[in-house]
């Protein structure tokens, strides 16, 4: 994909900002420290703005195709997923202003080099038992672009699978992707059928699945899918 | 104190005795006062061994009595200490001197009679003491809390005698029952008198008949019907033996009531039954030659009676016998099946629909239920095991379809070859009636019920509409035979469909009135409309016919007297189902042909253009390429020709011309050409499948909104369990329809545990 042509140039927007009135009783340090505060915001402000589009007031796709070469990270990487759900963002492809700047505290970045450093801490925490089922949830509910989507298509779903549980379960998402791709009885897969992905690797034991039991209430696909693999591997 | 003494060797007419018991103020001496009754007693003992002596009269007996009444009541010597101890003496003595000598010199059977005979003889001499003793018994004896005089006295036979002879009696009894169960006579009173002993001496208790006789009697009859069985087991087929059975279960029982304890009819039986019949009840029930597959193929009735019946008085006997006979009516359903399947088979290969293999085997059937159903109710007593094993079996091979159609589907053709003028039954009403009566009840079996109400409905609406329905009664009568069985709701809608046609009947009659009061409002053609209510009906495809100009006024007139009648009803007009009777001009010479509409329609085209193509009828008509080649083929390839096509090959084709055949004819004046209809199968299974989704979803909503959360299992369970009445349903359509639900926010999961749902109101 080409690189974003254009780079923004207009000056940071904080001017919003005022200074307090000197108060002598004041410690320098003090001082000192809002004035750097006032400096990171500032920061955050205008590395914002050095990939936004400004018609729009947003980072649009092609800016966050930039920050992710500029960050020396694929854009298909985890991470600028995770980062997404760090920023809260509600929309695919896009970052508002808010979301920018409520995700870089959050971060503790405020400049490009910070935000690299702590996209690795990032992982781990989105990775974390507590924190993970919500990410994942996430990741799915950032791919429904259009509204009152509630299904995303096979292709995209097996894209998704492998970016998101790849790396924790790559046999399980190797052979659900496989299936999703030769099955026809869903064109889509709706929130509920992603949920069961998960929980099918957190709980399954694989290749085995000998503690699956399809008389419990696991999506009817995961069904299919359980019989296929069972199937391929010479039936029971 | 008066005393009345009944005694079988001592009579008293009348007792007018003065008795003097004045207590006298002679005391009685100990030795002196029991020389006197000691006296007596050896009277009564000489009695007993049948010496001579003279009678013992009513005097003597009060001389004693008084005399022991004196010693027990006088001051200050009370002998009632000794006078209790003397007489329980008195009774040994006699037993150890008369008693056991003449037992033992006794030999075989002669053992018993002289034992039964002193026990007798004891029983007598004990009462007659107990009556001389009588006075120690009300205060001195429960004072001094000792036993009765009574039991006093048998306890001394029992010890003595009984004690020691005991073993032999047993051994005795046991060979005498032994010997009545070979065949051989026996002294039964004498069997009876024995056994009386075992029970008396008991004293109130059965200890020593339970324990000294039954125990080991008990176990002998298991010896002894042990070896038995093991010979008969061998020679004898399975009826015969059971005839043996039965014969001795009835003869122990006999002999029970004769001679022995009837406490122990119930253990004795028991024995008899489970050496006989539990030990071997499966090789019996199996054997290839005689078992039960045998007497149900050759309808051996009153043995498969008897088999019941010994059965049933096992704890779990008839539970085998139900299941091979669940087993034998599978197999027999089964094999109707495959032969049905094997004729279907050949027919296919010939390229012929084997209808008439079908609709025998359907018949077949019936008659194996019947037949079955015979045995339940007759041999087996309509128990409730029988016919849940007939049920079982039926509902394995019923469920199988023969030839690629279903089951469901078969019993509605069945049913339609009845009911439809021309079937291939010809029967009287009763027989119809009987017959209709027993399909319902094969119905039962299917599972699919949905699906039969479905091709029924859809063979109904044909009988109805082309007036092919034999006799409205039996239309009616097995509606009701199927409400009965399967609920109002299945048979609502056939009910509408019948009741439809009366009212078109009237409609017509109205219709007619308003085209005799309109003169304008004439279509030109003989028109009869049926007005059907679209939700009773299978639902029809409605094609664009382009109707032949003679028609359109036809349905213009009647749409304006419809509206007339009703502003508010949409009408659509179904032309594939309507019939048309066209007057044909051939040369030899004019005929009347019966069509459908499609067909005249087509025909009605050539009274314009004498030949046309393939594609210039259907531009014309406006209809599929289906339902234009099918119509083509009956006006041009079957028996009636009155299209002649070219090339004259035997099937339609798009690149077809047709043209009018004036030299038709036939010597009928009047013809019918069937169209023959489109194969319903795969729209009736497509439409019965879409309901299901409706019915499971509804079945869904409706358990979850009164429970509000439910786990998976018992969900499904209620499920299959509300919707078993029309049909089984597939788990996995089940999960797809709860999936479903959830997508459209009706349920959801729960979030700590996926195995919850929820209702989302």
């Amino acid at each position: 994909m080409p690189r974003a042509s254009k780079r923004k140039a207009a000056p940071a927007s904080s001017s919003s900002v005022t200074a307090p009135p000197p108060d002598q009783s004041r410690s320098r340090t003090a001082k000192a420290t809002s004035k750097t505060r006032l400096k990171e915001s500032d920061q955050i402000d205008n590395l914002f703005d050095t990939y936004a589009n400004s018609s729009l007031g947003q980072i649009d796709p092609e800016g966050i195709e930039t920050l992710c070469s500029d960050m020396k990270v694929e854009y298909t990487d985890v991470r600028i997923l995770m980062l997404a759900w760090k920023m809260k963002a509600q929309r695919q492809g896009y970052f508002t202003k808010d979301e920018w700047q409520a995700g870089m505290k959050a971060l503790k970045a405020n400049t490009l080099l910070k935000l690299v450093k702590t996209l690795s801490e990032l992982k781990k925490e989105a990775e974390a038992p507590q924190n993970f089922e919500d990410f994942y949830s996430f990741a799915f509910k950032y791919c429904l672009t259009e509204e009152k989507q509630k299904g995303v298509d096979i292709e995209s779903t097996c894209e998704l699978l492998k970016i998101v549980l790849g790396y924790q379960f790559p046999s399980q998402v190797d052979s659900l992707v496989e299936y999703l791709k030769v099955q026809k009885d869903y064109k889509v897969i709706n929130k509920d059928q992603w949920m069961g992905f998960l929980r099918f690797c957190k709980e399954i034991s694989f290749p085995d699945m000998a503690n699956y039991d399809e008389n419990q209430a696991w999506p009817l696909i995961l069904d299919n899918f359980v019989d296929w693999k069972k199937q391929k591997s010479g039936g029971r | 104190m008066l005393l009345l003494f009944i005694d079988r060797s001592f009579t008293v007419p009348s007792f007018d005795v003065q008795v003097k018991l004045g207590r006298g103020n002679m005391e009685i001496e100990l030795e002196q006062g029991w020389e006197i009754i000691e006296r007596g007693i050896t009277r009564l003992k000489n009695i007993l061994e049948g010496l001579p002596e003279p009678k013992f009269s009513s005097t003597n007996y009060m001389e004693l009595y008084t005399t022991v009444y004196n010693m027990c009541t006088q001051k200050p010597h009370d002998y009632s200490q000794q006078l209790y101890d003397r007489y329980r003496e008195s009774i040994e003595d006699y037993i150890n001197s008369m008693v056991l000598p003449s037992l033992r010199e006794k030999h075989d059977e002669f053992m018993p009679r002289e034992l039964v005979k002193r026990w007798e003889n004891h029983k007598v001499l004990v009462r007659w003491l107990s009556h001389i003793f009588h006075y120690l018994d009300p205060e001195f004896i429960p004072r001094r809390s000792l036993l009765p005089l009574r039991e006093v006295g048998f306890i001394c036979f029992r010890n003595l005698v009984y004690h020691a002879f005991y073993r032999d009696l047993r051994v005795w009894v046991l060979s005498l029952i032994d010997q009545e169960r070979e065949g051989e006579e026996i002294d039964r009173a004498l069997l009876k008198n024995v056994v009386d002993i075992f029970v008396e001496i008991g004293m109130g208790r059965m200890d020593c008949y339970d324990n000294d006789l039954e125990a080991a009697m008990l176990k002998a009859t298991a010896v002894y019907y042990s070896r038995k069985a093991s010979n008969w087991i061998l020679e004898d087929s399975c009826p015969d033996y059971l005839f043996k059975v039965e014969e001795c279960l009835k003869r122990e029982k006999d002999r029970v009531s004769h001679s022995l304890h009837s406490r122990s009819e119930p253990k004795l039986l028991e024995k008899v039954q489970n050496e006989l019949l539990s030990l071997h009840e499966n090789q019996l029930l199996e054997n290839k030659d005689s078992g039960l597959h045998v007497l149900l193929r050759d309808d051996m009735v009153d043995d498969l009676s008897r088999m019941f019946r010994l059965f049933s008085r096992l704890r779990y006997g008839l539970e085998t016998v139900a299941d091979l006979f669940r087993q034998h009516v599978t197999g027999e359903g089964t094999a109707l099946v495959k032969q049905a399947e094997d004729a279907a088979s050949n027919k296919k290969c010939l390229s012929e629909p084997d209808s008439v293999g079908l609709q025998v085997f359907v018949r077949k059937v019936i008659e194996l239920h019947d037949k079955y159903l015979a045995y339940v109710s007759d041999c087996f007593q309509n128990h409730t095991l029988f016919h849940k094993a007939l049920k079982e079996a039926f509902e394995i091979f019923c469920n199988k379809g023969v030839s690629g159609s279903s089951s469901a589907e078969l019993l509605a053709t069945f049913c339609d070859n009845i009911l439809k003028k021309g079937g291939s039954e010809k029967l009287s009403d009763e027989a119809i009636e009987e017959t209709l009566e027993k399909v319902v009840k094969v119905l039962a079996y299917i599972s699919d019920k949905d699906l039969f109400a479905e091709f029924y409905r859809k063979k109904l609406a044909r009988r109805l509409l082309f007036d092919k329905s034999a006799n409205d009664d039996h239309e009616r009568s097995i509606l009701t035979k199927l409400k009965q069985q399967c609920g109002g709701q299945f048979t609502s809608k056939m009910e509408g469909m019948v009741t439809d046609l009366t009212l078109a009947r009237e409609n017509q009659t109205s219709f007619e009135e308003y085209l005799g009061n309109n003169a304008n409002a004439n279509p030109g053609i003989d028109l009869t409309v049926t007005v059907l209510t679209t939700g009773f009906w299978p639902s029809y495809k409605s094609f664009d016919l382009n109707l032949p100009v003679e028609m359109v006024k036809c349905v213009e007139v009647f749409r304006e007297f419809y509206q007339t009648k009703t502003k508010h009803r949409k009408i659509t007009w179904i032309y594939s189902l309507g019939t048309c009777n066209l007057i044909g001009k051939f040369e030899p010479k004019t005929m009347e042909l019966i069509v459908t509409t499609y067909q005249a329609s087509a025909l009605l085209l050539f009274n314009t253009a004498d030949r046309l193509s393939y594609s210039e009828i259907m531009a014309q008509l406006n209809l599929t390429d289906d339902d234009v080649v099918r119509l083509l083929h009956s006006l041009s390839c079957a028996k009636y020709k009155i299209l002649i096509k070219d090339p004259n090959t035997k099937t339609i084709s798009p690149t077809d011309s047709f043209e009018f055949n004036t030299k038709f004819t036939d010597k009928m004046r009047r013809i019918k050409i069937p169209l023959p209809p489109v194969d319903e199968k795969k729209k009736v299974i497509e439409d019965v499948d879409k309901d299901r989704r409706y019915a499971i979803d509804a079945s869904i909503v409706r358990i979850m909104k009164s429970r509000k959360t439910l786990c998976h299992q018992p969900l499904v369970m209620e499920c299959v369990a509300q919707l078993g009445r029309m049909f089984k349903p597939d788990i996995k359509a089940i999960k797809k329809r709860i999936e479903d639900l959830i997508s459209r926010d009706y349920l959801e999961r729960d979030k700590d545990n996926p195995n919850l749902f929820r209702y989302l109101a």
